[in-house]
């Protein structure tokens, strides 16, 4: 509201096409004879795609194993049995059999996979010192609060690295062996543990805090391992490149899963005579049965996967695009009888006028 | 020393200007001293304080800003809910930073602040434009030149001509020996003629600065008290014209004068689009609340079982374990709750506030509203109704001035009987007398002259000088002016018989007749027109001394007052007159005897002094004189239809909306006009409920029942009961319209049996329903106004516009629920919008209103639609969470989503979206019944949106959990975590949502693809840079890397491609289906 006189006065008004609401457009309209032809393309691309993943997905090999122990009568339940008491004993192993009557085309890869194993709750999610990971050294002594109740030791000392997530850090081991005839020698098959992290989260985000007197266990120095490590950060690994906050194990691990059942890459296999794949033969994979999960009613599987341009075994993607393009050729038939239809209609509607 | 009382009896011109609340202050009366006094010792009157004059519109300063505006800011409740949400997430361990709300409030706050310190800036300018103008004031003896603000009650202001007054005056003297000035009220009422105002009788000598300043010395109270009548009280924002200055006393400054308390108390109207945000906002917050409950009591009851409370590589504090359960259940709601608070689009108010102040603009820009005649386009008050003009029901237009152009010509008069009327207009100079005029049948000269001389002496009209100077003034143009255009057209009709008007000298009506003779008559008194006498008359003496009491009115107010055998001759020309479209006066004449003069001229003074219900005892006075006159002959005057009228009529009719046609004018004229604009078909079955049909009886109101009973048995027989086929019915059924006049009406609404006149409204109200065009003739303002309130409580409470052009509309158009004025005029100051012409209301409606309309509500439902696809997700998500409030999203993506990612592209859709051309809006008015009844905010629509987000949101979620049934998704077997997933999820949710907007959008300007295209590449640099980068005040590095990475996986992007395509399936599906029936029709056609 204006009271003085100048304030009014809308003269001419500018004949713009912007002000006249005249701007030039492109009004596009889906008409029958472009629709139509889109619909059976589409659905003939999405029917090839489907095709194409479908394939590449059933070529694809994977061969699981549940070595929880709590079903099966296999060697595992033993240790499965000695973790319910409380702490499972120092080294216990188990073994997993199996042969392969044909070449597993490789190269292959090694996972194990966690059900039942909440890594996305919220309260699991922030226990975790970005900061410390990245190796700065104030934080390396002073991780931050969320990490608490996985802060500070019962003896006072930070811990490093601190928080839930890297406290139940996944620390099973498996070696896999492989027999080449009947009765021969179990030859260890030679697992590649590098190169299973993102790079970026190897090189960039988990960095050690520098070396003290070049060695990383002075560097470490004042600091905890979590409560349930039994070796500290620094001897994850003997390789140096290895250990400490960049072992590749620990990195996978950090990176926290989206569903309560996961895999994560345990290792590559891709040297020697393996690197085409697992060949025909009697395989043994000797596990190191440490984790407990029967505690929280979880179950812990070791899997053989193939690997090819879409990543692992996933029908999904397959299956899905071969609908959606039958559903789109289909709703063009649809389209057309509609469209023929309406046209007889009208001329109807039309005779009637 | 001198005070004068001024006691302002406010009753007097409260009348014509409408009222408001603010106006009881000024009740009572006030004194004033004059002049700077010094302090009293003796006088009993205790100081009254006064405001200075000093306007304030703005409604802030520079220190309250702040903390004002925050405070009504957050008065609304949706800014309130997110402080609300803000202070739980500072407060409360929740699962995302306050940022997440904080940014957008504060967003959202910063926008709305900035637009509305922007209205107050300019309010501030205007104020000051006034505030600081220079006036000059009398003190001691002196001018002393001021700012306008600095006005004290009681100081002396000069005003020179053509200046406007500076606050309310009382008009001390001015520079002309009789105490006058003229003025002119254009800038208040848009009435344009100089009326004329006295001194007060005592200082009308005290014309200089030195003789003004005495008042200040005098020792006693110079008169008796004086009472002042408006005619004494100068209003700020009139002009001085004509008069070279005056002097006046500061009686009311600032904040109390007349034209500040007229522009307080306008009252807010609220759209029904508002109304349907509102009723969502409900649904939604239900919706909300559902959402936090069931995920809490799930969450308790999946915890219920020990390993999911708490694992073993999951540990609680202690502290944690010790909190109460109850405060945990507490907290663990207010978490949920902000975990999915973005389910109410935060970003909503502020978007819906800028679409409606930015799209506001394509109205007054429109050329088409341009107007060179009066040099002006549209003129938008308020854009908070900018949508509502797509959803009129009813229209209630003014006749005069509205659907015509108010511009009067005299067409014909007729005589004791007798008709004259003008060939042509080829002859208009003062040198025919009488050559060019057809007198079909004579009447005696006589009363020939008496009629012409009653037609030049009974009026207000005055005369506009162009060469006073030159003395040879007469001679000279003459223009008249004055407030009704029927009285100049009079004046000029009486020119074109021969005889002149020339003016008012000194209290003398100078009349050239026929034989170029100067006529003068002395002006006794004039008895003021007003609208319920419906008549004026003027008493004059001649130069004979005789004296002589003229006439003229609408013939109702008349012929009551006339001898009845004169009646009949006059009658049947009135009634044709008015059945052609003119508007007809009647004229008639009385003289007085000297003695019955005295005993007049008494009563008038006296009545004129009273100090109390001076109004009423006026009105008696003035009855009791106009009484036994004799009907000299009535006169037509033709209001020309507005261009185009007819067509604007037919195409809101054919747009199903009902127009109203609300006039003062008899009914015989209005029905014309109303045929003539096409209101009314030829084929149209009129129904009356006029005093005609009811008659003059003791049984009216039975007779009335009668008539009511039967119109509406008439009216259900032919209309089936369903409503919702009412408007196809028009088409095809018998048309039928109403007339109805005042007294009729008030019958109806004013009955004396309480129950029946409920029962008579009701009955009258279903009538009119069903009629496509009623009339209302004989209407006082105020029924004007009742008239609307109460089609605007039907059922359905169906949406009313106004359209008027004098202070007569304004009650009118402030009542419905989008007023519309014309330009330039009181009407247009009280409207939310104005146009210069009838005609443009066409477009005004049918284009602009339609547009709006499927904008804003296009715009609503997007955005409760695309929240909804945003969070349903992160819903679902709590069910694989262990319901732990673990966000699907990163902080940056919940902040950034509604304030950049999808933003734009719906406030660009909004603003420019044109479904259907205006040419072809404009050109097939059926297409507004398709928007009208909120048709696309009701339930249907709201429940398809909501339908597809909650279809959407699931695809997005549970395609992207089936993607992640593998191990891998990289051909380099390495694994994704939880942000990737919410990371995929998300990059679907913003290309689908906004992919939806492109294929709902018909009308692709290069601003649409700039703002589409630009958010999706907005939203991948965005992602690139936000995860390219440590962050160094971020306490988790969730995204490093992470959107580069998706992308690197091929199965991630046909994944996406894939759910994309999949979401937006049914609604391509939809919109083909659509466009193949219709380009199939349309093809039969060309075929055919």
């Amino acid at each position: 509201m204006t009271w003085s006189a100048t304030a009014r006065g809308a003269h001419q008004p500018d004949n713009t096409a912007f002000t006249q609401q005249r701007l030039p457009a492109w009004q596009p309209l889906l008409s029958a004879s472009i629709a139509l032809p889109l619909f059976f393309c589409a659905g003939l691309a999405f029917i090839g795609l489907g095709l194409g993943l479908y394939c590449s997905s059933n070529g694809i090999r994977e061969l699981e194993h549940d070595y929880t122990g709590s079903s099966d009568a296999g060697n595992c339940s033993e240790c499965a049995a000695a973790t319910e008491g409380g702490a499972p004993p120092p080294n216990c192993s188990c073994a997993w059999y199996f042969s392969l009557p044909e070449l597993f085309q490789g190269p292959v890869y090694l996972y194990y996979e966690l059900t039942n194993f909440y890594q996305n709750n919220r309260r699991y999610g922030v226990s975790r010192d970005d900061a410390q990971l990245s190796g700065l050294a104030g934080a390396l002594r002073n991780p931050t609060d969320e990490c608490a109740p996985y802060r500070y030791s019962a003896a006072g000392l930070p811990v490093a690295p601190c928080g839930a997530i890297a406290n139940s850090l996944f620390n099973d081991s498996f070696s896999v062996w492989h027999q080449r005839e009947t009765g021969g020698p179990y030859v260890e098959v030679p697992l590649d543990r590098t190169g299973i992290a993102w790079w970026t989260d190897y090189h960039v985000k988990f960095r050690n805090p520098p070396l003290v007197n070049g060695s990383l266990a002075l560097a470490f120095e004042g600091t905890a391992p979590p409560p349930n490590w039994h070796r500290p950060v620094y001897e994850l690994s003997t390789d140096p490149n290895n250990t400490g906050f960049i072992n590749q194990d620990f990195v996978v691990w950090m990176r926290t899963a989206a569903l309560p059942t996961f895999r994560k890459l345990y290792a590559r296999i891709r040297q020697g005579n393996y690197s085409a794949g697992l060949p025909r033969g009697a395989y043994l994979v000797n596990i190191t049965y440490n984790y407990p999960v029967s505690a929280f009613g979880g179950h812990k599987l070791i899997i053989f996967s193939s690997i090819s341009w879409m990543g692992g075994k996933n029908p999904f993607l397959g299956i899905a695009y071969l609908v959606v393009g039958s559903l789109c050729i289909l709703m063009g038939f649809v389209m057309l009888v509609v469209y023929i239809l309406y046209q007889d209609q009208d001329e109807d509607d039309d005779d009637d006028d | 020393m001198t005070c004068i009382l001024v006691s302002i009896f406010l009753c007097v011109f409260r009348s014509n200007l409408h009222c408001c609340a603010g106006e009881e202050k000024r009740v009572g009366t006030r004194t004033v001293f004059v002049g700077s006094h010094p302090v009293l010792e003796t006088d009993a009157y205790i100081a009254q304080r006064f405001c200075d004059n000093r306007i304030v519109s703005s409604k802030y300063t520079l220190w309250n800003f702040l903390p004002k505006n925050l405070f009504e800011q957050f008065r609304r409740i949706a800014n309130f809910y997110f402080l609300i949400i803000f202070l739980v997430q500072v407060i409360v361990d929740t699962p995302t930073s306050p940022v997440t709300s904080g940014l957008p409030l504060f967003f959202v706050i910063t926008v709305t602040a900035i637009k509305q310190g922007y209205e107050d800036w300019l309010r501030h300018r205007a104020d000051n434009e006034v505030n600081k103008s220079t006036v000059y004031i009398i003190e001691n003896a002196k001018r002393v030149r001021k700012e306008s603000e600095k006005i004290k009650v009681g100081d002396v202001v000069e005003v020179q001509a053509d200046e406007t007054f500076p606050c309310d005056l009382i008009l001390l003297s001015s520079c002309t020996t009789d105490g006058t000035c003229y003025v002119t009220t254009a800038s208040l009422d848009g009435e344009s003629n100089c009326k004329t105002h006295y001194a007060v009788r005592d200082t009308i000598a005290l014309c200089t600065a030195e003789s003004i300043d005495t008042l200040r010395y005098c020792e006693k109270i110079p008169t008796t008290y004086q009472s002042l009548g408006p005619e004494n009280l100068l209003l700020k924002g009139a002009t001085l014209k004509n008069t070279k200055k005056i002097y006046g006393v500061a009686v009311y400054t600032g904040m109390e004068t007349k034209m500040a308390l007229n522009y307080q108390g306008k009252s807010q109207k609220r759209s029904a689009v508002e109304k349907s945000i509102n009723a969502f906002l409900i649904v939604y917050l239900f919706i909300l609340l559902t959402k936090a409950a069931v995920c809490t009591t799930l969450k308790y009851v999946w915890q219920s079982t020990p390993h999911n409370d708490e694992p073993w590589y999951n540990q609680k504090t202690q502290k944690e374990r010790e909190t109460l359960k109850v405060l945990k259940m507490f907290t663990d709601f207010l978490s949920f709750m902000v975990l999915f608070n973005f389910i109410i689009p935060v970003s909503m108010y502020v978007t819906v506030e800028m679409q409606k102040f930015l799209g506001s603009f394509f109205i007054s820009w429109d050329k088409d509203f341009y107007d060179e005649e009066i040099n002006e386009g549209a003129l938008v008050n308020t854009s908070d109704l900018n949508e509502e003009l797509g959803q009129v029901d009813y229209i209630f237009t003014d006749k005069t001035g509205t659907l015509t152009e108010n511009s009067m010509e005299f067409i014909e008069c007729c005589i004791d009987g007798h008709k004259y009327k003008g060939v042509t207009q080829e002859v208009d100079g003062l040198s025919q007398t009488d050559g060019p005029l057809t007198f079909f049948d004579k009447a005696d000269k006589n009363r020939e002259e008496l009629f012409l001389r009653a037609l030049c002496l009974c009026h207000t009209v005055e005369i506009k000088m162009n060469d006073v100077v030159d003395g040879a003034a007469e001679s000279a143009e003459l223009t008249y002016i004055s407030s009704s255009p029927d009285e100049i057209a009079l004046v000029k009709g009486a020119k074109k018989y021969g005889f002149t008007f020339l003016g008012n000298r000194n209290g003398l009506m100078r009349v050239e007749n026929q034989r170029k003779e100067i006529e003068e008559y002395e002006l006794l008194h004039t008895l003021n027109f007003d609208s319920v006498r419906r008549r004026m008359s003027v008493i004059v003496k001649t130069q004979e001394g005789d004296i002589l009491l003229f006439c003229k009115g609408a013939d109702s107010a008349v012929f009551p007052r006339v001898q009845n055998h004169e009646i009949e001759l006059t009658k049947v020309h009135v009634e044709r007159n008015a059945m052609d479209g003119y508007r007809t006066l009647c004229v008639a004449f009385k003289k007085i005897a000297p003695d019955d003069y005295e005993i007049i001229n008494r009563e008038l003074i006296e009545a004129k002094m009273a100090l109390q219900d001076r109004e009423k005892k006026m009105e008696k006075v003035f009855d009791d004189i106009e009484i036994n006159m004799n009907l000299i002959g009535a006169t037509a005057v033709e209001d020309k239809l507005q261009d185009q009228a007819a067509e604007t009529i037919e195409a809101l009719h054919a747009a199903g909306l009902k127009v109203w046609v609300l006039t003062g004018d008899k009914m015989e004229t209005a029905k014309s006009t109303c045929y003539a604009c096409r209101l009314f078909q030829t084929n149209t079955e009129l129904l009356e409920l006029t005093t005609k049909t009811i008659e003059e009886s003791e049984r009216k109101e039975d007779r009335l029942h009668e008539l009511l009973i039967e119109y509406r048995k008439k009216l259900l027989h032919e209309f089936p009961k369903s409503t919702r086929s009412l408007k196809k019915a028009w088409t095809e059924h018998q048309e039928y319209g109403l007339i109805i006049d005042g007294s009729t009406l008030s019958l109806i609404l004013n009955s004396s049996q309480d129950s029946s006149s409920n029962n008579y409204k009701n009955i009258f109200l279903q009538i009119c329903m069903k009629c496509t065009a009623v009339l209302c003739c004989r209407m006082a303002p105020l029924q004007k106004a009742q008239i609307v309130r109460m089609v605007k409580n039907l059922k359905g409470s169906p949406i009313t516009l106004s359209i008027g052009d004098g202070a007569n509309d304004v009650s009118m158009i402030l009542e419905s629920h989008v007023g519309i004025g014309k330009e330039g005029r009181q009407a247009a100051r009280n409207s939310d919008y104005s146009v210069p012409k009838f005609k443009h209301l066409k477009k005004l409606l049918l284009a602009h209103g339609h547009l709006y309309y499927v904008r804003i509500a296009h715009l609503v439902q997007y955005f409760f639609y695309k929240n909804l696809c945003f969070i349903l997700p992160q819903f679902l998500y709590q069910f694989f969470c262990g319901f732990s409030q673990q966000p699907l999203y990163d902080a940056a993506y919940l902040t950034m989503y509604n304030i950049c990612f999808t933003s734009l592209p719906i406030l660009a859709y909004s603003l420019l979206e044109q479904h259907i051309n205006i040419d072809t809006l404009t050109s097939d008015p059926r297409l507004y019944m398709k928007i009208s009844g909120n048709a696309m905010l009701q339930l249907g629509p709201f429940l398809y949106w909501t339908f597809l987000a909650a279809f959407q949101g699931t695809v997005f979620f549970f395609g992207t959990y089936f993607l992640f049934q593998t191990a891998s998704l990289e051909e380099n077997g390495k694994v994704y975590g939880n942000w990737t997933f919410g990371t995929i999820v998300f990059t679907v949710l913003v290309f689908t949502v906004t992919l939806k907007l492109a294929l709902d959008t018909r009308f692709w300007t290069w601003i649409n693809h700039f703002v589409i295209w630009g958010s999706l590449a907005f939203y991948v640099f965005f992602s690139f840079f936000w995860g390219g980068i440590i962050w160094p005040f971020l306490k988790q590095q969730r995204m490093y890397f992470v959107f580069a990475q998706m992308l690197s996986s091929v199965s991630t992007w046909l994944a996406i491609i894939l759910l994309i395509f999949i979401s937006l399936f049914p609604e391509i599906l939809l919109i083909v289906l659509k466009n193949v029936r219709r380009s199939a029709r349309v093809r039969t056609k060309f075929i055919l």
